[in-house]
Parts: structure tokens; C-alpha cells; sequence
């Protein structure tokens, strides 16, 4: 009876089982590498706006200040998006024939809220709060990135739940003094703050920000 | 026997894990700003019954001047929510000449004026609560408590503009002399 396995099956084998199990451990790798991806996590996303609105105008260029449209940031869970009220404070008068505001002017005479379409979007199981961080030294800029250099609002941070850990565990290097909190470009090394000074003096309950029922609750 | 039913419910534990969400990931709730057909306006958020109190409101008329204690917090507070709300038009300085208004929006008057130098607190308050002219009501994102605090650094930032020169220390002389820097 001729052999069943000619001489080369050993080093076939070896081939296999080595191509299979490198195969595998590709396949996980790309999974996850997709799973991390900015397609996953929406890094990047940019959606069109009903108007096109322009944090690098109004923040950057003009110098408002996040709270004067986002006031309820340092009241509740939500920031809040702002009323068309709050744009008609300046734009009853200033810029007021632009194409590009017919949708805000049309919102106020059909007292219609402007339809922006949402570009961070946490998943329903997740408890999230502005208040929480805003009002103990985290500021805008470490969730949100320079605000005042986009003329589109795009997600810049994954929101993923090993990047919220990753501050959680260690939040000294982000915290900034309160009168800090809404400021762009501001580099909490450079200041001379000692983050573990900030740390005693908001009180963070370094403790309690691992517990998965803080943010699944 | 059992480790057959510790190995059922290993594997369908496994199975389970790798099940997505979707069902949790959206719940069948309204978040804040949410789209609702049902309800008018097809939105979520509802506007308060007209006659609505807020649990923590405060009953008692509009007090007639500051209702607080006047400390350095009221003060520091007035001026972060003054630099917030008020500064795009009115300047950090009171004078008047924001970005906004170097954009075109109408010029409001100075701050400084005799007439609003000897305007009582509440007049301020008032302005905030209701607008003024062309300028739009503020009562909607700034709470009563902030008027007040607002009220009370404008009048600390009035009486900065005021100091007799005479009243100054040789240092503060000195330093008035030597400072380039233009006024802001
Ligand atoms: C003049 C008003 C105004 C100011 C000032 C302003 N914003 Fe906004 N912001 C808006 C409007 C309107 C939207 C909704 C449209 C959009 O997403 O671009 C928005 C959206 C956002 C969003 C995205 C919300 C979502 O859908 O996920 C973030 C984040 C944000 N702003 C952060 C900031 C920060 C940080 C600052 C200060 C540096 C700031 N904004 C200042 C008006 C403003
Ligand atoms: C504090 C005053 C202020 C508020 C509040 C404000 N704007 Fe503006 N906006 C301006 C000014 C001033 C300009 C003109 C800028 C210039 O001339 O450089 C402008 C310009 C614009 C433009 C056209 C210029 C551009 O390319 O960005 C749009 C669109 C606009 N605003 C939308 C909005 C919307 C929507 C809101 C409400 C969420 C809003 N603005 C709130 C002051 C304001
Ligand atoms: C610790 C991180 C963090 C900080 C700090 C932070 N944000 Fe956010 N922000 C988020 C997340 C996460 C969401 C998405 C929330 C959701 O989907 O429920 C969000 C959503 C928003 C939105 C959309 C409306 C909402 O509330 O869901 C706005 C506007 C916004 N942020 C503005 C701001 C402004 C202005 C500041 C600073 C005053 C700020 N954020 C500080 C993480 C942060
Ligand atoms: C840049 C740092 C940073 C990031 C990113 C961050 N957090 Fe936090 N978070 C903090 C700090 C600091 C506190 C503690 C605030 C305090 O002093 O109470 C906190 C507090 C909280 C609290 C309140 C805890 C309590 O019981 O008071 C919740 C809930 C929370 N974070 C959820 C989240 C979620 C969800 C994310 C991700 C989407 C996130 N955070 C991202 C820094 C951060
Ligand atoms: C700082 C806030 C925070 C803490 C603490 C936290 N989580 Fe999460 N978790 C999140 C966020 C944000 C997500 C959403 C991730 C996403 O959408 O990709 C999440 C998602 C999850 C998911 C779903 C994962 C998926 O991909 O579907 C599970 C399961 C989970 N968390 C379990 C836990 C457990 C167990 C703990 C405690 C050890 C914990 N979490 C602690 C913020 C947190
Ligand atoms: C968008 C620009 C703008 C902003 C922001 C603004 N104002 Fe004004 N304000 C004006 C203009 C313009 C006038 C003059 C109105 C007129 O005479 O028709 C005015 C008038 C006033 C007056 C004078 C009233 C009088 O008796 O003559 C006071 C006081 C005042 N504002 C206070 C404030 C305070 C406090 C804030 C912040 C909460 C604020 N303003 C924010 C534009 C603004």
C-alpha cells in the first residue's frame, strides 16, 4: 500500500497549522483595529447642518465664550443646544439678509426650533453629565478638541469606553483651574497648576471613577 | 450530567456575549431634544404649563436692591457671567465697543454714562430680565441670582473708572505712568 502521506506532508502541515493560526490571529487583529476605527467610533464625523454654522467664526473670530450659546452645561447632564433666540440676539441685526440664515429667520417666524442633526451621540446605556466634569476642572477642549477651529462641528475624540477610562484612572494631567474650563489652546503643563493640587482642591472622588456604576447606572 | 449543563450554559453564555445590542444601544426613550410625533410640535422637550413654579423658585416680589450678602464670590461670579453674556457687545470694559459691535451691531451706550452711574442695581436687573431696545431679553440663560451678582460687578466696574487720581498711592503713580499698554 503507497503511503497516504508523501515526504513533503510534514513541512505541509507545519505550513498549514502556522498559516492557520496566523489567518486567525490577523482576522482578531483586524477586527479590532476596524472595531477602534474611526468608522466605528465616528471620529471624524462631520454631518451637514441645516445652517452652516461655524464655531471657528464665532468662537475663534469673535471670542463668545461656550456658555453664551451651551449655557446649561454647568446646570445639568446636558449642555444644551441654543435656542434660535440665542442667534437672533445678534443676527436681528447683524448679517441680517444672508441666504445662509433664511433657515434661522424662517425658524423664528414659524416658531419652529432649527432641526441640527447630532453628531456625538453616547449609547443609551451610558450615563454621561456635563455638570459632573465642567464644574471639577475638565475642560471642552480634552472631549470636544479645538472647537475654535472648526467651521463644521466634527467629532474628534472616540468616546469609546477604554477612552473615557483612560482619564477616569488618571485625570490629574487634564484638570484645569475654573476660570479655565472653557478656554481653547490652553495646556494644562504649561500653567504651573499642579494637577494633584487640583485634584485636592475640587475633591475628585479618584475612588469612585472606575466603578462601572458610574457611568452604568 | 452536570458538567453538560455547566458546559450548555458556558457556550450559551459565549453565544450570548457576542450578540449586539441594538435594543440597548437605543432604548425606546426620549433624551433631551428628541423628535416626538405624538406630541405637538413634534418635539420631546415640553414647554412648562403657562403659570408653571419651579420647586425651587422664589415667591416673594423682585427685591428692590441686592438681596444677597456683597462679597468677593458675588463679584467674581458677576464678572465671569458679565465676560459670558454682556462682553460680546458691551466690552470687558463697559465702554461699549465689543466684537459684536465692531462687526456692525448698533453701539450700546457706555456703562460709564452719569445716568447709568446713579441707575439703582435693580435697573440693571431689569435689563437682563426683559432686554432693552434692540438688545435682547437675557432671562432665559441667565438665572435670577446671576442678574443680581452681574448688577453688583457693574457697579464695581463703574466706580473702577472713577477713582480721583489724588486717591492713588506714589506707587499706583508710578506704575499709571510707566503702563504702555492700551486700554482695552
Ligand atoms: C454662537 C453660539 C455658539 C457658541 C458660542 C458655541 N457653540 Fe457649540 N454649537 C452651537 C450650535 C448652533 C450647535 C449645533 C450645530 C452644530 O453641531 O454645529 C453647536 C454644537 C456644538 C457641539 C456638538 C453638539 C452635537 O450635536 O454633538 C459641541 C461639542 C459644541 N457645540 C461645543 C462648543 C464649545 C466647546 C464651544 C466653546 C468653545 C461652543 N460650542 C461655542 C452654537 C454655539
Ligand atoms: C454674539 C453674537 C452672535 C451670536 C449669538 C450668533 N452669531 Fe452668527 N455671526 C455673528 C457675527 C458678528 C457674524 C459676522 C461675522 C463677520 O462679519 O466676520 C456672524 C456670522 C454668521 C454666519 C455667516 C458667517 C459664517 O460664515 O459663519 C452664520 C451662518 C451665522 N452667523 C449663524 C449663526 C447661528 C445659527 C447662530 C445661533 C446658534 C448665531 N450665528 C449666533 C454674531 C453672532
Ligand atoms: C468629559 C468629557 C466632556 C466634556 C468635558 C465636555 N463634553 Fe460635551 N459632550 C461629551 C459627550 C460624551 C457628549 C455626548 C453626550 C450624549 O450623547 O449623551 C457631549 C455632547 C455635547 C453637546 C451636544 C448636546 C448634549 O449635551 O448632548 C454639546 C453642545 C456639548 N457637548 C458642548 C460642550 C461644552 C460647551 C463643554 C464645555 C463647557 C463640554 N461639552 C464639555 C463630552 C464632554
Ligand atoms: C478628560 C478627563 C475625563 C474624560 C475624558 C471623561 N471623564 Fe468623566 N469625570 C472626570 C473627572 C475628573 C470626574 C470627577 C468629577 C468630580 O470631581 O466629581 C468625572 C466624573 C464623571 C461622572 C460622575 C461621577 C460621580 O459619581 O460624580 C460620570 C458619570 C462620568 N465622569 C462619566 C464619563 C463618561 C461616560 C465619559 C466618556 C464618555 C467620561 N466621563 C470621560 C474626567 C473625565
Ligand atoms: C467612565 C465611564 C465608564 C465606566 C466606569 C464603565 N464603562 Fe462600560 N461603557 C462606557 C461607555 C462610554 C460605553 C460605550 C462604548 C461604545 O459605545 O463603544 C461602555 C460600554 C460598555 C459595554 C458594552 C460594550 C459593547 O461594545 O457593546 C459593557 C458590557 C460595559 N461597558 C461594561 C462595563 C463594566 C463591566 C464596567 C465596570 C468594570 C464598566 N463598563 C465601567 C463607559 C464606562
Ligand atoms: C448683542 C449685543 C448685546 C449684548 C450681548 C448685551 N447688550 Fe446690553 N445693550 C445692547 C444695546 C444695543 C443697547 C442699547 C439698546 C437701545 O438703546 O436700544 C444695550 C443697552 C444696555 C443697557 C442700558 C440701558 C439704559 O438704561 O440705557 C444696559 C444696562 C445693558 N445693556 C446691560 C447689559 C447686560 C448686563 C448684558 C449681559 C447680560 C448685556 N447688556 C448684553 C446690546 C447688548
Amino acid at each position: 500500500m503507497a503511503a497516504l502521506f508523501g515526504p513533503r506532508a510534514n513541512s505541509l502541515a507545519i505550513v498549514m497549522i502556522v498559516g492557520v493560526l496566523t489567518l486567525a490571529v490577523l482576522f482578531a487583529v483586524a477586527a479590532y483595529l476596524f472595531y477602534r476605527s474611526p468608522y466605528q467610533t465616528a471620529v471624524g464625523y462631520a454631518p451637514e447642518q441645516p445652517v452652516p454654522f461655524s464655531h471657528r467664526h464665532h468662537v475663534g473670530g469673535l471670542g463668545i465664550d461656550c456658555q453664551y450659546c451651551h449655557a446649561s452645561a454647568e446646570t445639568s447632564d446636558f449642555a444644551g443646544i441654543p435656542a434660535t433666540h440665542t442667534c437672533m440676539t445678534c443676527h436681528s441685526r447683524e448679517w441680517t439678509n444672508a441666504e445662509m440664515l433664511a433657515p434661522v429667520r424662517q425658524s423664528l417666524a414659524r416658531e419652529e426650533p432649527l432641526r441640527w442633526v447630532r453628531v456625538h451621540n453616547l449609547a443609551d446605556y451610558v450615563y454621561f453629565s456635563h455638570r459632573a466634569h465642567v464644574n471639577n476642572g475638565v475642560g471642552c477642549e480634552s472631549c470636544h478638541g479645538r472647537v475654535d477651529r472648526m467651521p463644521l462641528m466634527v467629532q474628534r475624540k472616540p468616546l469609546t469606553m477604554q477612552w473615557c477610562l483612560e482619564c477616569h484612572r488618571n485625570p490629574a494631567p487634564e484638570l484645569r483651574p475654573e476660570n479655565r474650563i472653557t478656554a481653547m489652546g490652553y495646556v494644562p503643563a504649561e500653567e504651573g497648576i499642579a494637577g494633584s493640587e487640583l485634584i485636592e482642591h475640587y475633591g475628585t472622588p479618584l475612588d469612585r471613577l472606575t466603578e462601572c456604576t458610574t457611568c452604568h447606572r | 450530567m452536570s458538567r453538560l449543563a455547566a458546559l450548555v450554559m458556558a457556550a450559551l453564555g459565549v453565544a450570548i456575549a457576542g450578540c449586539d445590542q441594538p435594543e440597548m444601544r437605543f432604548q425606546p426613550k426620549y433624551s433631551t431634544y428628541d423628535e416626538a410625533a405624538r406630541w405637538p410640535d413634534n418635539q420631546a422637550a415640553r414647554q412648562p404649563v403657562a403659570g408653571t413654579v419651579a420647586r425651587d423658585q422664589r415667591l416673594e416680589p423682585l427685591a428692590r436692591t441686592l438681596p444677597v450678602a456683597l462679597d468677593r464670590r458675588l463679584l467674581d461670579r458677576g464678572q465671569e457671567r458679565y465676560e459670558i453674556f454682556c462682553s460680546p457687545c458691551h466690552a470687558a470694559s463697559g465702554y461699549g465697543n465689543g466684537m459684536v459691535v465692531q462687526r456692525g451691531f448698533p453701539a450700546p451706550p457706555s456703562l460709564h454714562s452719569e445716568r447709568l452711574r446713579d441707575a439703582p442695581l435693580r435697573h440693571f436687573v431689569d435689563v437682563i430680565t426683559e432686554g432693552f431696545g434692540v438688545m435682547y431679553s437675557y432671562r432665559d440663560r441667565v438665572p435670577m441670582e446671576d442678574r443680581w451678582a452681574i448688577a453688583a460687578y457693574l457697579r464695581a466696574l463703574q466706580l473702577s473708572q472713577q477713582i480721583p487720581y489724588d486717591t492713588l498711592s506714589a506707587a499706583q503713580h508710578s506704575r499709571l505712568e510707566t503702563d504702555t499698554r492700551e486700554a482695552p
